[in-house]
């Protein structure tokens, strides 16, 4: 069960600027614990982004992305009130959406 | 025994060593403004904001034996305000009659109002991975409360001033098997540890350049740690014995350090390395 | 026999699911099954290059590549990257002296910019390779990191 994403999605001129965090472990599989087990790795391998249901962005993670990672880009075509929704998925199969209102 | 920390050779004065000295000199403050621009590409995003988030959540959520929120938690502003109750933090309370920082009286308010058991409760004090820690969400959304708030603490109780007295006593009580105290690496201008510059807190300045940006997203542990534990470490690294959570002294140093740091404006949560 | 067994256990009661997993050797084979994409798995950036199809990408300032010179933590290293060159596709970043070279890689449909920024972890001082997939071919410019010690540890 994992934490909502925060997303802030803000009309910047003709574009929507968007900056988000998300609440990740990211395990690379290379960590120890304070017994010495290994960490199993557990990251984030896909996120999407979509307005109003078009995709605006597409990306393939590894475990060398940070923890709780923070992700920004640009678009053009959104507006004030639209709909941004942001996917991802891990190697665990766990998958999580947030979507916010464009403002 | 050498201490782990270096002073810059600011003052030294070495006819044939002078050019050398400045351009140490030079280097270190390059790596300074490298540094800060470290700092700075993570402008306000930070994750500690998903701390703020879940405990806000936790704030407001109906939790315990008896069911209800933290919504009447008295952080010394009156019942469930949090706004600007950070920044007059740590503060004598009469129900508790004692001098707490908001890290105890969190744990009064889980225990006393929702009846949640102070073990049950610290069971995970500082999260580590998968184990999120309720009291590190809950002083992360209290803390962002009193962001832009100048730190205000008149110490009119006898309790409070004998809190500040203990931390600023404790802060040059030297101890352990390195003979360290807090004033070993903090009571001295100019002092760092490898490429980290260390405050010097006795001094307001000083003191606020650290105080108004804890709690932070500690970026090393990719967790969001509070003045608890960044106390608790420092005893750790000094290798004094354990530092108890909500002890006199735990509460005594915060006091000391809020109090020196008073006037300051509050920044927290921030971001460290 | 059996004492092994009773560490296992023991191991079992304590650390649950991680220990019986390396344990029974599970680990290495997860691990393949973890990760399957050939570009995320590369040793090296010339395997991870030849992984994703691309060859002898060409540098290019019209990548404006913006690193910190000295990470304060290598855990967490803000990285933006903004592509000028006409058809931009896709970002890609790989960290050259990561066990995982491969970061990210990131699409841009037509309308969204050709830009991005993130944090990586970079495991030491190393080169960070922003490439750039163009419909005219692969570019990419470089940055060199600097990770430094920690204070007092941690």
């Amino acid at each position: 069960m994992s934490d909502p994403m925060r997303i802030r999605a803000v009309v910047k001129g003709e574009k929507v600027e968007v900056k988000i965090l998300i609440a990740h472990a990211m395990e690379t599989g290379q960590r120890k614990d304070a017994e010495g087990t290994v960490v199993p790795a557990r990251y984030i391998t896909k996120i999407s982004a979509s307005c109003n249901g078009r995709e605006v962005l597409a990306a393939d993670w590894g475990p060398s992305v940070s923890k709780n990672p923070y992700l920004s880009f640009r678009f053009k075509g959104g507006a004030k009130g639209d709909k941004l929704k942001i996917t991802w998925t891990d190697t665990a199969g766990d998958s999580r959406s947030d979507e916010v209102s464009i403002a | 025994m050498t201490t782990c920390c270096a002073r810059r050779g600011l003052g030294a004065v070495l006819a044939g060593g002078a050019l050398l000295l400045t351009g140490l000199v030079q280097a270190e403050d390059s790596t300074q403004d490298a540094i800060a621009e470290y700092r700075a590409m993570f402008g306000d995003d930070n994750p500690a904001e998903l701390w703020q988030a879940r405990g806000e959540v936790l704030w407001r959520a109906p939790r315990g034996p008896k069911k209800v929120s933290l919504q009447a938690c008295d952080l010394g502003l009156g019942a469930g305000v949090i706004d600007g109750a950070y920044a007059q933090l740590p503060r004598w309370f009469d129900d508790t009659g004692q001098v707490q920082d908001l890290e105890s009286r969190l744990v009064s308010c889980v225990t006393t109002l929702q009846g949640i058991p102070r073990e049950q409760f610290l069971k995970v004090k500082f999260g580590d991975g998968d184990q999120q820690s309720d009291l590190e969400a809950l002083t992360a959304y209290v803390v962002a409360a009193s962001r832009g708030k100048p730190i205000v603490l008149p110490l009119r109780h006898p309790a409070e001033q004998a809190a500040y007295a203990l931390g600023k006593a404790v802060f040059r009580y030297r101890a352990g098997p390195h003979d360290f105290a807090c004033a070993t690496c903090h009571a001295d201008a100019g002092k760092r540890i490898r490429l980290q510059e260390l405050p010097q807190l006795t001094t307001a300045a000083g003191a606020r350049e650290a105080y108004t940006h804890w709690p932070a997203y500690r970026i090393s542990q990719g967790e969001l740690r509070t003045m608890e534990w960044r106390l608790q470490d420092c005893f750790r690294q000094q290798r004094l014995p354990q530092l108890k959570f909500g002890s006199e002294v735990a509460i005594g140093l915060t006091m000391f350090l809020a109090k020196t740091a008073e006037g300051g404006t509050l920044a927290a949560p921030g971001i460290k390395r | 026999m059996f004492p092994g067994r009773r560490r296992l256990l023991i191991q079992l009661g304590r650390t649950g699911l991680a220990a019986l997993t390396l344990a029974s050797g599970l680990v290495p084979r997860l691990a393949r099954a973890v990760e399957a994409r050939p570009a995320f798995t590369a040793a090296g950036i010339t395997d991870a290059l030849k992984a994703l199809g691309i060859a002898n990408p060409a540098q290019s300032e019209a990548i404006h590549f913006r690193a910190p010179d000295i990470a304060e933590n290598g855990a967490a290293v803000p990285v933006e990257v903004e592509s000028a060159l006409p058809g931009t596709r896709e970002i890609l970043l790989l960290v050259e002296k990561n066990p995982h070279v491969m970061s990210a890689s990131f699409s841009f449909p037509d309308g969204t910019d050709a830009y991005v920024a993130t944090r990586v972890k970079v495991a030491e001082s190393s080169l960070i390779h922003a490439v750039i997939r163009t419909d005219a071919g692969a570019f990419y410019n470089a940055k060199l990191v600097k990770v430094t010690l920690g204070g007092c540890g941690g």
